[in-house]
């Protein structure tokens, strides 16, 4: 497979601009070289090229982090394309290619379990057009009508006629015709590549440490930088002692980097880290160092009863309901900061010359990372290149370009020499963009036959979009914060009717960076709502499911996936000896979702027993790879729910390693069992929105081993550890 | 400082701080990029090589402390081509999924393996502590299994 694109594979940019994200981006117009490149490797289009030999290479605009998300756009290619699925092959094309061709593969940005979702309609069409050129090529060079003539794993066939041909053959010729107006996509029931469990696409190299991550990237003369900025937010490098290391062994020079860090490039990275460590700094901290988790608690606190509030959903008059009502039930929840933590450390690697700049990076949006880059180099982004790698996980964190703009801001002090930059895992949970930390009142009311009348959901905390996206708000409101919790739509709806319902949101923004984290508010949100409909239930005296039923009539999507998890965990039958189960049920991401958890608790030691995990996606691409997903998801999601915090102190992460900051191991690991379900009609996410049931499964169930309700994370803080 | 080590069946000599974690050696060094840095603490597992045959955390192993007797081997070194048992397991299951941690993983399951021809789930639970993030424990855990049972060892259960 090839992942490393050579940089001038069809010509060169010459001129123009484009605006993406502020910044001036050049476009790339064809050269006299370029016929002779399609010659040697027949692009039929963007998406395919087929070279003589048979090969399939199918490009894929995503990027690949774990997720399969490479596999599974190759199978919705391919199967339209109606290729030998045993020939695929895979490339990412490079931003500036994209730039140069019109934005041809679409968005890069992979994020919001948006790499299938929202690219199938294009990467099929692709898939599709290269085929009808194909066939096209082969029915002139029969002088045959094309819809005479089939497909079947790369081997065109005119039965009449008794002729046959393959994709290497006439690719060539295919790459000369024009496109066709328009392509019919198969119907889902009959893919034969897609919708099938296939093995990855990139497991091989990955088994033998030949696989090549951004960390492990050498260039020709390359050097290595470690770096170190202020632990505090909002400090700055006041000064450094650069000639008290310059002596040590393999130094070449300390540099600072904007006015945060300062870094020690040398021969190896364990010189650079080691100089680094022995370098004499003086920060100056800022205004930040006052903070703490609990005057960031306190403020948050604040905000649930605060006036000033923006309405995500609303329906009837849950205030009125809620203070006319036979019986009402209050709660206050909270969800903590957390650190994404991928186990490849931040990394990128750069090579400045006053002409150009080109950097080697693991990213979730490699043309964010151009644009980061040709901001930092101060060159036009037609000087600049971006070379995507397989990323060693990106759970949101890779879409930020800090390492990226570090990495060519070093650089550009050595002109001409390669400069891999690699964080230490220090530096990666001090400087990370948290899982913002959020609180919520929830106020239910039953009437006097247990019904629920009203809720009132105040969340109030930290938003994303303020920080990182201000553009995205809508009048200073932060939509995102209400995922999972909308009143309709395709994204995120609530599952259940309740008359009198009012969602809103007290922003407050303390000064720790927050940022994407798998999952994103759909984690804070699900644990709000499941469990509070939990104590809910408990209030009224109902059975959990039942009384979840009562409120989801007029949402089948939602039920379905409950349903189907209760029915696989025996809800309707008493669980093991000492066993308790719960439940939870949310949509995200385009995508409904269920968890049912089996726990045990003694003497402080929860056990998660198992799991069963249901998710309607709308279509399942590679099943396979869906059901890693899911059970990946619980990984992350019980690791929030049972150790991950990150305490601030001082202005400050205090978690700096894992050894304070404790993530789910294999002894923890419970049986995931799951159901996918793709009920047709829509396209779901899978990566993130299972991650949002793992937590308020467990502590429903968890309520119901001990009747004590648990309303914050993580369950460390109480006592209770996996057994 | 001059070290002689054996990497993978072959004599080396490099130069460096006697310090130096084995692993930034091996990266470094030698340019056996297979095995990562994840923590350097010993608390994640990526950096998992063996020391003569023992699964051992080269990012908080002084290179100093490796005899020149010792005998390495990394990810590159467990098979010549990925035919070891347990890369075969991995590849029948599809186990990884970015893969970041893998080297690390098959490296401890093979060196358990190698000690244990049929580790139970307790067995496994207690020596496969390395970090996973994407969550790739279930198949890890069957993927040892199914060696084990290749092996015609009888897995008892935990």
């Amino acid at each position: 497979m090839t992942i490393v694109q050579s940089v001038s594979r069809r010509g060169f940019i010459v001129s123009g601009a484009a605006a993406i994200g502020g910044l001036s981006l050049g476009f790339r117009v064809p050269v006299a070289g370029e016929a002779l490149a399609a010659e040697a490797m027949p692009e039929v289009n963007a998406w395919v090229v087929i070279q003589p030999d048979e090969t399939v290479v199918i490009r894929i605009a995503r990027s690949e982090m774990g997720q399969g998300t490479l596999t599974g756009l190759a199978q919705l290619v391919a199967e339209e394309l109606g290729c030998d699925w045993a020939r695929v092959t895979t490339e990412y094309p490079s931003p500036a290619e994209n730039l140069a061709r019109d934005r041809i593969w679409g968005n890069f940005s992979t994020a919001g379990s948006r790499g299938i979702r929202e690219s199938q309609d294009y990467v099929r069409k692709g898939g599709a057009a290269a085929r009808e050129m194909l066939v096209a090529a082969a029915a002139a060079e029969w002088q045959v009508p094309a819809a005479e003539c089939t497909v079947d794993k790369g081997v065109i066939t005119h039965a009449a006629s008794g002729r046959s041909t393959s994709f290497g053959k006439v690719a060539t010729a295919a790459a000369r015709l024009p496109p066709p107006a328009e392509v019919r996509l198969k119907d889902p029931k009959d893919w034969t590549i897609a919708g099938r469990p296939l093995p990855r696409l990139d497991t091989a190299d990955k088994l033998t440490g030949r696989q090549v991550y951004g960390a492990d990237i050498v260039r020709p003369g390359m050097l290595n930088a470690a770096i170190k900025a202020c632990t505090v937010f909002g400090g700055r490098v006041k000064s450094f002692d650069a000639a008290a290391v310059a002596g040590m062994p393999g130094v070449r020079k300390v540099v600072q980097v904007d006015d945060t860090a300062v870094a020690v490039v040398a021969d190896t990275w364990w010189r650079a880290k080691t100089a680094l460590d022995a370098l004499p700094i003086v920060w100056d901290e800022g205004p930040n160092t006052g903070i703490s988790s609990t005057s960031i608690a306190e403020a948050l606190a604040a905000g649930l009863d605060a006036d000033d509030a923006f309405v995500g959903t609303r329906a009837g008059d849950a205030r009125a309901a809620i203070a006319g009502a036979a019986k009402t039930v209050t709660a206050d929840y909270a969800y903590p900061y957390q650190a994404h933590a991928t186990m490849e450390p931040m990394n990128a690697t750069a090579l400045w010359t006053p002409e150009r700049c080109e950097v080697w990076c693991p990213t979730q949006n490699s043309e964010a990372s151009l644009a980061t880059a040709a901001q930092a180099a101060g060159l036009p982004a037609r000087q600049c290149e971006v070379h995507k790698l397989l990323l060693g996980g990106g759970f949101g964190r890779r879409g930020f370009q800090d390492y990226v703009r570090q990495a060519v801001l070093i650089a550009k002090q050595i002109p001409g020499t390669p400069v891999k930059l690699l964080w230490s895992r220090e530096e990666d949970m001090l400087h990370d963009h948290y899982h913002p930390a959020t609180q919520c009142r929830l106020t239910g009311a039953l009437d006097a036959d247990g019904n629920l009348v009203a809720l009132h959901m105040r969340i109030s905390g930290q938003s994303i979009l303020a920080s990182v996206r201000p553009e995205a708000m809508q009048n200073g409101m932060d939509p995102v914060v209400f995922q999972g919790l909308n009143p309709g739509g395709a994204e995120g709806a609530i599952g259940y009717t309740i008359p009198n319902l009012l969602i809103d949101h007290a922003m407050r923004n303390p000064p720790v960076p927050p940022g994407f984290w798998r999952g994103v508010n759909l984690n804070q949100n699900a644990l709000y709502l499941e469990c509070f409909i939990d104590e809910l239930a408990h209030a009224a005296g109902q059975d959990p499911l039942a009384f979840r039923r009562r409120l989801m009539a007029n949402h089948p999507k939602h039920l379905a996936v409950l349903e189907a998890v209760a029915q696989r965990i025996g809800w309707d039958s008493p669980p093991p000896q000492g066993v308790h189960r719960g439940l939870a049920q949310i949509m995200g991401y385009g995508s409904y979702v269920a968890a049912a958890a089996e726990v045990s608790v003694a003497d402080g030691r929860l056990r998660i027993h198992r799991i069963v995990a249901a998710t309607d996606p709308g279509h399942a691409v590679n099943p396979a790879q869906i059901e890693r997903q899911v059970e990946g998801s619980f990984v992350y999601g019980l690791s929030a729910c049972l150790y991950g915090e990150c305490t601030i102190r001082g202005g400050r992460v205090e978690q700096e390693n894992f050894d304070t900051y404790t993530v789910l191991r294999l002894d923890e690991m419970p049986a995931v069992e799951t159901i996918i379900m793709p009920s047709g009609g829509f396209w779901g996410g899978v990566g993130e929105p299972t991650i949002a049931v793992a937590a308020p499964a467990v502590l429903n169930a968890l309520f119901a081993a001990t009747g004590q309700r648990i309303r914050t994370v993580p369950l460390v803080n109480h006592g209770l550890r996996n057994a | 400082m001059a070290f002689t080590l054996k990497i993978n069946g072959t004599e080396r000599s490099v130069d460096a701080e006697p310090d130096t974690p084995l692993l930034w050696v091996l990266r470094e060094q030698i340019g056996l990029t297979g095995t990562k840095y994840g923590c350097g603490i010993a608390q994640c597992g990526a950096c998992t090589v063996h020391v003569d045959g023992v699964a051992t955390r080269s990012c908080a192993m002084p290179v100093s402390a490796i005899g020149p007797e010792q005998q390495i081997v990394t990810i590159e070194g467990l098979s010549p081509d990925g035919s070891h048992p347990v890369q075969k397991a991995w590849l029948a299951l599809d186990v990884p999924q970015c893969g970041y941690c893998q080297s690390g993983m098959i490296m401890a399951a093979a060196a358990l393996l190698q000690q244990n021809k049929s580790p139970s789930d307790d067995d496994i639970a207690a020596e496969i502590t390395n970090i996973c993030r994407c969550g790739t424990y279930n198949r890890v855990r069957a993927a040892i299994r199914q060696v084990a049972a290749a092996a015609g060892g009888t897995a008892r259960n935990g």
